[in-house]
């Protein structure tokens, strides 16, 4: 099969922002220029360009047409588009290189979180019949998820905000992420519920923001990147649409895809060596807890280096976001392999995960 | 913005009984191939993808699987006051639905308590048919009325009722969300010219083409667009269409002529209404102005430009605007 590689990774920094309009355009001129700056591409070498975005996040049809003018689409391009997080759009430039298709691909996912109340435009991704006549918001979703856990003895409040301490402790030194700094556990745990058991610390911020990852074939990838970060397995998984009938606490899409992708192999599952660095797509801090397990990272794992999703989760491209991060981990010589994972729809319903190694 | 607009879906044989029986306040489940009851029930078995062979009555009361608390409700869910959703697993199911359980307080809450469905007074149909689920083991909550935002969820219901004897079949959701857009910094200082009774336009730094409306970024080479052209009122139609068909929310009576109108100076057309002559007479190359609303009734938007009117000259020749068609 064809080699392929992560060759670059940029992303906007995730704000509120009174500057950015919800086609996007204004948040990845600047991301498209740093990727160009890193590869020495231009926009004629991309061979396949693909986004990830939401009509309802924009409030407008078609919204990701206008995203186009940020390529400079003369002469015409072969370009796509996924109504999913960015790491989807992803998934189908890399299969665009498996197939022989293109050399290079671009995929890039945007969205401004903040255009409309969030919590109830994503009450617009459950089940149409039953249960968003009721107006169930995110947050509430997954605070019925986070409660199972605790009940069922998987997390504690407390073990959650140690999620979110970490999380925002390492967030420093990532420039993108929106909050961050030394919270002590202890403080957090006496701030108010906003959805009980969630207080805000657990869930992540509403935020703007946008990423893009270049992919390219064996030889050019070589050529484009001194250390290209390898992708030796990619999958997707889903589960149920129906909350209801879920198992709840095993994010079995999220282990099935890793399994798939060879990334549950810390305990032996074909993976070729450890991994050194995880970057999971948790919105909600209990959600890391449950992808660790389902994922069956151990502790020697570094998880979320960049401070993950609680920091900064632009919707849309925060998951091809955790992908870039790990990617970088290896580009820069951090990490000889690591796992990027994003997640999409209620309570971690869908899942996709993707190892990448140095060689 | 506030957009607003009913999703108005067919139910299916499965669905259709499920909501038909909700209106004679009867709650049906399903048996899956592995045995386990699933209420509501599925249209196709999770594990084989059949159709459920019958749908057969659960309880109307069950048990809280999971919870959380709602301290503000949102619009458009069940209660304005606070109250919990709950997974609930309904007498006689496996599997759990979620909706709104009107506790009162977040400490009557608890996982494990029973609780029972208060049916809404008017029914037709709908997963609402059931108002929420009321503590069995508590105090009795007083009923109140779910919370509405003014004139939307209510009347697209209403537009679903089947008539009592018929079977439910359609679904009507009424969505209503409130979007709050930012302009860009070129779309500002486009709209700002606007309200000055200007038109400004921008200019790509690299092929030097001018668009208007301004854009964040040249479509031909996706760089940002970052310097000012003032362009006149005036142009020429490079291509149109005689609109004679009504529709809801139509502005103009037809017919009347849209018309892709190339100011002077600029590289892109847009759309606009042509009025003062009779649509008949609109043809390309015509040359035309905008008329513009009184300074009065000006503000930060285009449609500070009624329409554009032809302005008597000779014609544009097609050499002329031929490349922007």
């Amino acid at each position: 099969m064809t080699e392929v590689a992560v060759v670059a990774f940029a992303q906007s920094p995730c704000r509120i922002r009174d500057d950015a309009t919800t086609g996007g355009v204004e948040m990845l001129v600047p991301i498209f220029a740093e990727v160009y700056r890193k590869t020495g591409l231009t926009r004629a070498d991309i061979g396949f360009w693909c986004s990830g975005s939401s009509d309802y996040l924009a409030g407008r049809a078609f919204s990701f047409v206008q995203a186009v003018d940020a390529i400079g689409a003369v002469p015409p391009i072969m370009e796509s588009h996924v109504e999913m997080d960015g790491a989807w759009a992803l998934y189908e430039a890399w299969v665009k290189i498996v197939c022989g298709e293109a050399e290079i691909a671009l995929a890039y996912g945007f969205g401004k979180s903040s255009g409309a109340e969030l919590r109830r435009v994503l009450a617009l991704q459950l089940d149409p019949y039953l249960v968003a006549p009721l107006w169930p918001d995110s947050v509430s979703v997954a605070s019925l998820q986070a409660r199972l856990g605790i009940e069922a003895g998987l997390w504690t409040e407390k073990d959650m905000a140690d999620v979110a301490a970490r999380s925002r402790a390492a967030a420093v030194a990532n420039p993108a992420a929106q909050v961050s700094g030394d919270v002590a556990v202890e403080d957090l745990l006496g701030r108010p519920y906003v959805a009980d058991p969630l207080r805000a610390h657990d869930c992540a911020p509403v935020g703007d923001g946008a990423a893009v990852v270049i992919l390219a074939s064996g030889p050019r990838a070589r050529e484009i990147c001194d250390r290209p970060a390898w992708i030796t397995g990619f999958a997707h998984r889903i589960e149920s649409g129906s909350l209801g009938a879920r198992d709840l606490l095993t994010a079995s899409s999220a282990a099935g895809a890793a399994l798939a992708a060879g990334a549950a192999g810390a305990a032996g599952n074909g993976l070729r060596g450890p991994v050194d660095v995880a970057e999971l797509h948790a919105p909600f801090t209990h959600q890391e807890i449950l992808l660790r397990r389902a994922l069956r990272l151990g502790d020697e794992v570094e998880v979320n280096p960049s401070g993950g999703a609680l920091c900064g989760n632009p919707m849309f491209a925060a998951g091809l976001a955790r992908i870039g991060c790990a990617a970088q981990a290896i580009m820069s010589g951090h990490a000889e392999r690591a796992v990027g994972h994003a997640t999409s729809g209620p309570a971690l319903q869908q899942n996709l995960v993707v190892v990448l190694e140095a060689r | 913005m506030e957009i607003a607009f009913d999703y108005t879906r067919s139910l299916g044989p499965v669905l259709g009984q499920f909501m038909t029986a909700l209106r004679e306040q009867r709650i049906l489940g399903a048996r899956g191939a592995d045995g386990r009851v699933h209420a509501p029930p599925f249209e196709y078995d999770p594990v084989t993808a059949a159709p459920p062979d019958e749908l057969f009555p659960v309880g109307s009361a069950g048990t809280v699987v999971t919870w959380s608390w709602v301290p503000e409700p949102l619009a458009g869910q069940p209660l304005d006051q606070p109250f919990a959703w709950a997974l609930i697993r309904l007498d006689g199911a496996d599997t759990a639905m979620l909706h709104a359980v009107d506790a009162g307080s977040a400490a009557a809450m608890r996982t494990g308590m029973r609780v029972r469905a208060r049916w809404a007074d008017a029914r037709v149909g709908s997963i609402r048919d059931i108002a929420c689920f009321d503590p069995l083991d508590g105090p009795a909550a007083e009923p109140h009325d779910a919370g509405l935002p003014e004139g939307g969820f209510a009347a697209g219901a209403a537009a679903a009722v089947a008539a009592p004897e018929e079977p439910v079949t359609m679904t009507v959701t009424p969505v209503w969300l409130r979007y709050e857009h930012t302009a860009s910094p070129a779309e500002s200082v486009y709209l700002r010219g606007l309200a000055e009774g200007r038109l400004v336009g921008q200019r790509c730094p690299v092929c030097r083409k001018v668009y208007i409306p301004a854009r964040g970024a040249c479509p031909v080479d996706g760089v940002p667009t970052d310097s000012e052209v003032e362009l006149p009122d005036s142009g020429t139609i490079t291509t149109f269409s005689v609109v004679n068909v009504g529709y809801p929310g139509q502005r103009v009576a037809p017919p009347y002529v849209a018309a892709a109108v190339l100011l002077d100076g600029a590289d892109i057309a847009f759309q606009h209404l042509v009025l003062g002559c009779d649509p008949g007479e609109v043809r390309m190359g015509m040359r035309v102005r905008a008329v513009w609303r009184p300074p009065a009734e000006r503000g930060t938007t285009a449609e500070n430009i009624s329409h554009f009117a032809p302005t008597g000259e000779p014609d544009a020749p097609y050499e002329s605007y031929a490349r922007f068609l």
